[in-house]
């Protein structure tokens, strides 16, 4: 064989050092100046590059994505943006200015009008929409990014990383394109001599950039105890009454909705009542949700793990290590696709809200004009066949959902909890989804049902609780879902004899059947009543963003 | 502004003696619900909602209110702000525990 015709088998690494050396002209060492940033931007990324601009749940790399949308389009086109969350203008931006073509996601949150409106007009051409963990595998097969933008409070000269409490996503992005030929660049609040805990090493960072502002976190866990109202607590009496103390559930995930922040702020009430700390909602896979503090300091919950974090949490969390992860540094680690793995693997139950629930109890929070993505919604919310280790909870829905003897199979407990009208008085419960049409105005391969109804273990309006495990036919399982579906049509359309039946196997459970008095359902119920009270709970440690104060 | 009045007769008596009972609170998306204890076996409702169009609604949530309470001898007013249905039930249900409990 002759040098002339051999295979060059690192022609991705030589590409990448190329990139580098491009870089190279805008920097110093590792450290590139702000004002730089869109020149380095376009002389690392080229063209059809597959690409990651950390938009996670909740931090934002927004310099960078602000930088990139301001490139120009004749340098930089038909990129592919591989990214969990779609949450800033400025994404949107990389599509209408012809920056980036073609879009695969998880989550978009506030961008979700502006999706629905970019898919229709053709600017975005849609991959996927992924569940995060998905997602995250997709980085390591088929969807590995060339270049990787991300953020970190601080770094070093070398270009350690320090990402603080959101660490997130950060850890998978970086692996997946560090240890694949890929650049990686890092936006930084800060420069220090030395970061507080290393959570990215130097060598897989290739730029450092400080940012003019702090990046961008959003609130999304916190729930203003002062907006719960009373259907939320009577709901919440019958999910920990119905559910939690029926199933004896102790490892658990709760998705961010208003009846679930009731839940936990029954623990230490309704549930000190009834006898059940230490028997219910011990472990935890969960975003630091303000509303757990009471929980937490009447000493209900052993031990959390995050996805991410929320903002104000910091100084509680580092003051409660015996509950959360944290670092030798004291603060909140956090990681996104260790979490929902636990989550899916590690708890035996997940409770959340949808938008819209159909007759056999699929739901989808994509609506007509709004595509909000599914984030970690369909893993947690799912039943996990690779699950080989057994747990009480696990094997009594599993004997609850077995219509023939066989082999002993356990169940994840999968409930949704919602109100039977949503805004506007729009009914949450239909008999056809909204996703199933636009799926096919988009022309979409697969219709975006969040979770799938036969993942779907319970329904719990303020009506009652649906225990579809119990339900033995299609018939049945539509017949428990009207019969907690209140006032709305679907509701008003069930067939009474049949309910009432279902009533009797108790496939259908009202407050009544579970021995609530609805009197007892009021706000003083709720261990904290607003976020002033849990600012007290947590002894001032909890610093409630700007927009949660009203004193 | 809507006016609806619905009559349920032939019902057994509501438990307990208190002459009267109020709950909720007027105010948006929530309603008011003032329960007399008077003579006979009906329960009579008069509504006035904020958010015309709902008649169908109202009678369905009353009816199940009667069964499931049982609500004799009970004239009840509503000031209704916009509240949903399943809230309304809620309150509806709650002024008749209220009233069954001993004044």
């Amino acid at each position: 064989m002759t040098t002339a015709t051999r295979k060059v088998w690192d022609a991705a690494r030589q590409d990448r050092n190329a990139r580098r050396a491009a870089g190279a002209a805008f920097a110093d060492g590792k450290l590139v100046p702000a004002a730089n940033t869109t020149a380095l931007l376009e002389s690392v990324i080229c063209p059809g590059d597959r690409l990651c601009v950390e938009g996670d749940n909740q931090k934002q790399a927004d310099h960078l994505a602000a930088a990139l949308a301001a490139a120009d389009p004749a340098k930089l086109y038909d990129l592919h943006i591989v990214q969990s969350g779609v949450v800033l203008p400025e994404h949107i931006d990389l599509f209408r200015r012809g920056i980036a073509k073609k879009l695969d996601f998880s989550y978009s949150g506030p961008q979700s009008t502006a999706i629905a409106r970019a898919l229709r007009a053709g600017t975005i051409e849609l991959g996927a929409i992924h569940t995060y963990l998905e997602l995250f595998a997709r980085y390591f097969v088929d969807l590995t990014p060339n270049v990787a933008l991300i953020a970190a409070v601080s770094a070093d000269r070398e270009g350690n990383l320090y990402t603080g409490a959101n660490t997130e996503d950060t850890p998978t992005i970086v692996e997946a394109t560090a240890f694949k030929n890929g650049i990686v660049v890092a936006q930084v609040n800060t420069l220090v001599d030395r970061v507080p805990r290393v959570d990215i090493p130097a060598d897989q960072v290739d730029f450092v950039i400080v940012a003019p502002r702090p990046f961008y976190v959003e609130p999304l866990f916190t729930r203003d105890p002062a907006s719960l109202t009373e259907l939320h607590v009577l709901m919440a009496m019958l999910a920990i009454r119905g559910i939690y103390a029926e199933y004896g559930i102790r490892r658990l995930n709760h998705g961010i909705g208003f009846s679930t922040a009731a839940i936990e702020l029954l623990l230490p009430t309704y549930g000190e009542q009834l006898g059940l700390k230490g028997k219910i909602a011990t472990h935890w896979a969960l975003n630091p949700h303000p509303t757990l503090i009471p929980a937490i300091e009447s000493g209900w919950v052993e031990q959390i793990h995050c996805f991410g974090s929320e903002v104000g949490m910091q100084d509680y969390i580092a003051a409660r290590p015996d509950i959360f992860f944290t670092g030798r540094d004291g603060s909140l680690r956090s990681n996104r696709a260790l979490c929902q793995v636990a989550g899916l693997y590690a708890c035996d139950l997940f409770i959340g809200s949808t938008l819209q629930i159909d007759l056999a109890g699929n739901s989808s929070t994509v609506l007509r004009d709004r595509i909000a993505g599914f984030g970690g919604a369909p893993n947690m919310g799912s039943d996990p066949h690779g699950r080989r280790h057994p747990s009480e909870p696990w094997l009594k829905a599993g004997r609850e959902g077995a219509s023939e003897q066989g082999m002993a199979q356990g169940r994840k407990l999968v409930v949704q909890m919602v109100e039977s009208f949503g805004d506007k008085m729009a009914p949450v419960f239909v008999e056809e989804l909204d996703c199933v049409a636009l799926a096919d105005e988009l022309k979409l391969d697969l219709v975006p049902i969040m979770i799938r109804g036969d993942d779907v273990t319970h329904i719990v309006t303020a009506e009652g609780i649906a225990n579809l495990l119990l339900c033995r036919t299609a018939g049945e399982r539509e017949q428990a879902i009207r019969g907690v579906a209140g006032y709305t049509d679907v509701g008003r359309g069930r067939d009474k004899a049949m309910v009432a039946r279902l009533r009797e196997r108790r496939a259908i459970l009202y407050p009544e059947d579970l021995g609530i008095d609805v009197l007892e359902a009021q706000r003083h119920l709720l261990a904290a009543r607003s976020i002033k009270d849990l600012v007290r709970w947590s002894e001032g440690l909890y610093q409630p963003p700007g927009k949660f104060r009203n004193w | 502004m809507e006016t609806i009045d619905i009559c349920h007769s032939g019902l057994k008596p509501l438990p307990g003696r208190k002459p009267w009972a109020l709950v909720g609170v007027v105010a948006s998306g929530n309603l008011e619900v003032l329960l007399e204890r008077e003579e006979g076996d009906r329960c009579y409702v008069h509504i006035e909602t904020s958010v015309p169009g709902f008649a169908t609604v109202w009678r369905a949530v009353v009816e199940d209110f009667v069964t499931r309470a049982a609500p004799g001898g009970l004239r009840i007013s509503i000031n209704d702000c916009g509240a949903r249905p399943d809230t309304v039930s809620l309150r509806l249900l709650q002024g008749a525990r209220l009233m069954e409990d001993a004044p």
